[in-house]
């Protein structure tokens, strides 16, 4: 196994956050009832035309900048013929020898090293239609309002070496889409996808070995987990004699194994041509300059900034700046006050605990609600416990923290007056622990704030029982 | 009524002589009557005719309305009428309704013209005869064993045969200027972006191109004028302002620079249709313009680039008849496969299928480079080419077609067929305007056209030409003979 290096190379599918279709004005919106976002364009009516929509390229270009690229000034779109029932023209309009953006790079880490994963190309496409088998009637039945959603593929270099590099590339790939505000990046809506390349060599041999396309991958961990079967399906083959043959696979991630679609013999020829209905897209500088002057600070460069202004550690940095909506959330709750480690350690312990499905986006309160929770703590007015209580509490209802303490009676009591009876009672009732403490044994604290916060029910501030003792044994 | 031009009609209509209802009822009348015989007709829409034409009355009594306010029309039955089906003259389309009007359309229904119906066509605009046709054959009405060109066949019958007072067609190739020559009246194609093609069903969208029909240089600028114009739905469209194209046609030619391309006059061009350019040049020259010999080096390259590119883009532009969404589809079939060999198969006739093989072979990876791409880098050159003959002259002045009309049948090789395309074909390459007028008949009384040719937007010039020469020699006003007994 490790006599072979793993060669992996991706092409991203991203639906882009237009509101709008590519080449008409139905809307995109996801979860519509079947066909209702349609129009005698997007499913291919005799005589009608395209018109590309602006929003589409400035999308395109923003995700090109924030990925390094060249943008192209003159590029064009081509003709992808294939016959299927969800392509309604019969041919798919993407671009071929000149995508608006090229020769880009995106840096990830892995065992701990920067590395750098270059990207081909990042082009326009309009997506297809969805069929949906019935297999009680036996019938297929087409939804055609995916038809003309606008995407962008993302082609890299074969520059990946492992499964675990390749999810960092995807992880980097969906947190710049987000940041930018190119794509929801919603998997489970399809609006993010991926195929894979994979090739596998003996270490040191300098040429690729033969690749596989794997399509039909549907998140992240399911492309971890065709990446590493098919990893071992190709070095097994060759290990027994066999060889890897060049094909399109489909990977069952349910049977968590793949099969093969069509063979290099088997593959369509798309005969692309230039889309003659639509003229070439010229980019003008100076809008590219202006989209990359409103370019939004990138998950890198904010990482940085809370090492270095935070002082946080580079793993939090990391885990924090993933998204950009955990990120801005943690930046306004330091905002309100709250101490960024603090607010850290609350969002990536506590709040993550309680959002495991959901993610880190879906927090159901104001950032300024933790930062007041976090300021009761550090007033000693709630224990460190206490306010993961209220956290719970928030997520349940979102109401002041203050009242929830209250409420709860996780308020810590600090009035002396309130608690110098219950401590003079523990020191009468237990000569034995009072001389061992008076002997210099400090154990014996211990054992006066544990009673203390007992017949407190625990809202006493342990600092304040700890000062008391002292001084009423001084007396 | 006698030859009807569209603005002596308008002139009636609007000084109320006639009423469009009773215009549009001669027009369905002559209809039943003549169009039994000439076949120009695939759907007729009487009703919807006459709903528009109460509509244009109620304007006109008000005094409203402009120049095509009650105006019987024909429509190509490859441009979108809602409602009314449009066939391409396919099997494949037999039953197709539009939801959508081309934009042509809406512009005709907004300035208050009547739509007759939907006229045959060559399938899928491909042909020079309007014989491969699904439905019918059109005659010319000159003579009616021959055919009336195409594939706007039947547009240009049915104006020859006073059937409508103009028409709309398509011109891919020649599809308009053939037709018109062919059956003696003024057939317009142009320039690419002009005309939007929304609506348009699509045979080769690079070359595509609506146009008009008319008996008069004047109608044609007339119509021009309304067809013309920028359109948001359709990227090619320009986005230019227009001139009055009737302001071009003061009769005064005088200075202007007229070549004649000896490539158009070599081999092949039927000795009395040269003998119409020679004395054409003769014309124009009496009216003060310089008429020269030049040449276009290329001309012969034209065609192959032609035949290449159209087929390359109908065989993709043709994909989406598949029988899954609409449109003919067999009622038996085994699978996906099966379902898309079998609709395509029957739905299809020969020409459109020769096409697609055509084009899906140029565009084939191994081929790509040898047939779709020079052909592309040829059309450049053709392009070039005109481009220099348009710093000297102002208009080029060529045959339309090689032969007057012929007998049907007597091009069944497709390659005689396509020859015929030899004068028109370089003109949609280079997205060029042209006209096609009437230059008399040949000693077998059928109509010989010639054709002038302008730089892109250049349909003033063109016209001013055109408008001076039928001025001159009145060969407008020259019509078939009509024996009662033959309609």
């Amino acid at each position: 196994m490790s006599a072979f290096e793993t060669v992996i190379g991706l092409e991203i599918h991203a639906e882009l956050a237009t509101r709008s279709k590519i080449y008409c004005s139905c809307s995109t919106a996801f979860g519509a009832e079947v066909n209702t976002h349609t129009c005698p364009i997007c499913t291919g009516m005799p005589g009608v035309l395209p018109v590309l929509n602006k929003k589409v390229v400035e999308y395109a270009v923003m995700a090109g900048l924030a990925m390094n690229c060249e943008i192209t000034e003159y590029g064009k779109q081509d003709r992808k013929n294939y016959f299927y029932p969800d392509l309604p023209k019969a041919y798919q309009t993407s671009q071929y020898d000149l995508p608006i953006c090229k020769n880009g790079y995106l840096e990830i880490e892995a065992d701990g090293k920067v590395k750098r994963i270059g990207i081909t190309r990042i082009h326009i496409e309009e997506d297809a239609g969805k069929l949906i088998h019935d297999p009680y009637r036996g019938q297929s039945l087409i939804d055609y309002n995916r038809c003309g959603v606008p995407l962008i593929e993302i082609v890299t270099e074969p520059d990946m070496r492992s499964p675990a590099e390749a999810k960092a590339f995807l992880e980097k790939v969906k947190s710049i889409l987000e940041y930018t505000g190119v794509s929801d990046c919603k998997m489970q809506e399809g609006s993010l996808r991926c195929d894979v390349n994979l090739s596998v060599r003996p270490m040191g041999q300098k040429e690729f070995g033969t690749r596989t396309e794997m399509k039909n991958i549907n998140s992240f961990s399911a492309a971890v987990r065709a990446m590493e079967n098919e990893r071992e399906r190709q070095i097994d083959l060759i290990e027994s004699g066999g060889e890897v043959v060049q094909a399109t696979r489909k990977w069952d991630d349910v049977k968590g194994e793949s099969s093969q679609m069509r063979s290099k013999e088997e593959a369509h020829d798309y005969r692309y041509f230039p889309e003659p209905d639509l003229v070439p897209i010229v980019v003008d500088k100076e809008w590219v300059e202006r989209i990359r002057r409103a370019l939004p600070e990138l998950p890198d460069a904010r990482k940085a900034r809370y090492m270095s202004v935070f002082g946080l550690s580079a793993y939090d940095a990391g885990i924090l700046t993933a998204s950009r909506k955990t990120a801005d959330y943690f930046e306004q709750a330091v905002q309100e006050g709250a101490s960024p480690k603090a607010a850290a350690n609350r969002i990536m312990v506590d709040i993550s605990a309680l959002l495991t499905e959901k993610g880190l986006e879906e927090i159901p309160f104001a950032p300024v609600y933790l930062a007041k929770t976090l300021a009761l703590v550090e007033a000693g007015t709630v224990s460190s416990t206490a306010a993961k209580k209220i956290i719970e509490a928030l997520f349940e209802e979102v109401k002041e923290p203050a009242e929830i303490a209250k409420e709860k009676g996780l308020l810590q009591v600090s009035d002396e007056s309130a608690l110098v009876p219950i401590i003079q009672r523990i020191i009468d009732e237990n000569p034995k622990a009072v001389a061992e403490l008076q002997a210099g044994k400090e154990k014996a604290m211990g054992f006066f704030v544990g009673q203390a916060m007992r017949a407190s029910k625990g809202s006493a501030n342990p600092a304040v029982i700890h000062k008391l003792v002292r001084e009423m044994l001084k007396k | 009524m006698g030859m009807m031009t569209v603005k002596k009609l308008s002139r009636m209509l609007r000084e109320r002589e006639v009423s469009s209802v009773e215009v549009t009822k001669s027009y369905l009348a002559r209809i039943e009557q003549r169009d039994g015989v000439i076949g120009s007709f695939i759907t007729v829409c009487a009703d919807e005719a006459l709903k528009a034409a109460t509509a244009a009355d109620t304007l006109l009594a008000k005094g409203e309305g402009g120049a095509l306010t009650g105006i019987p029309v024909g429509i190509k039955d490859n441009i979108c009428t809602a409602g009314v089906r449009t066939t391409c003259a396919s099997r494949m389309l037999e039953r197709f309704l539009p939801p959508y009007d081309a934009t042509v359309v809406k512009r005709l229904k907004d300035a208050g013209a009547v739509i007759l119906g939907k006229l045959n066509m060559d399938e899928f605009a491909m042909g020079s005869s309007t014989e491969s046709s699904y439905f019918k054959k059109t005659k010319n009405p000159y003579d009616l064993s021959c055919v009336p060109g195409g594939s706007s066949g039947g547009s240009a019958a049915c104006v020859t045969a006073e059937l409508a007072p103009f028409a709309l067609g398509s011109d891919t190739g020649g599809s308009i200027r053939q037709p018109a020559a062919f059956c003696g009246n003024v057939g317009l194609k142009p320039t690419y972006g002009l005309v939007s093609r929304f609506g348009l069903v699509a045979f080769a969208s690079s070359l595509d191109q609506i146009g008009s029909f008319t008996h008069t240089v004047e109608d044609c600028a007339l119509v021009l004028n309304h067809i013309a114009g920028h359109d948001p739905m359709d990227s090619t469209s320009a986005a230019l302002d227009l001139p009055d194209y009737t302001g071009a046609l003061t009769g005064e030619v005088k200075g202007m620079r007229i070549g004649v391309p000896r490539e158009y006059l070599g081999e092949g061009i039927q000795p009395e249709i040269r003998a119409a350019v020679e004395d054409a040049m003769k014309v124009l020259e009496r009216l003060g313009a310089h008429c020269e010999y030049c040449s276009l080096p290329l001309t012969q390259y034209a065609l192959p680039a032609y035949y290449l590119i159209s087929s390359a883009e109908a065989s993709s532009n043709l994909a989406r008849y598949d029988g899954v969404k609409y449109g003919y589809r067999v009622s038996e079939f085994k699978g996906l496969n099966d379902l898309y060999e079998k609709t395509r198969s029957e739905g299809f006739g020969a020409e459109v299928k020769r096409r697609i093989m055509l084009g899906t072979y140029a565009l084939s990876s191994g081929y790509y480079d040898a047939y779709y791409k020079k052909a592309q880098q040829v059309r450049t050159l053709i392009g070039q080419d005109f481009g220099k003959r348009f710093a000297e002259f102002d208009v080029l002045l060529t045959p339309t077609t090689p032969t007057t009309a012929y007998r049907f049948g007597e091009k069944s090789d497709p390659l005689a067929m396509y020859m015929g395309d030899i004068c028109t074909v370089a003109v949609n390459i280079a997205g060029l305007p042209a006209i096609s007028i009437p230059a008399g008949l040949d000693r077998a009384g059928k109509p010989i056209g010639i054709q002038l040719i302008g730089d892109r937007f250049a349909e003033s010039e063109i016209l001013r030409v055109a408008h001076a020469y039928e001025k001159e020699t009145g060969h407008d006003a020259i019509s078939p003979v009509w024996r009662e007994e033959s309609v």
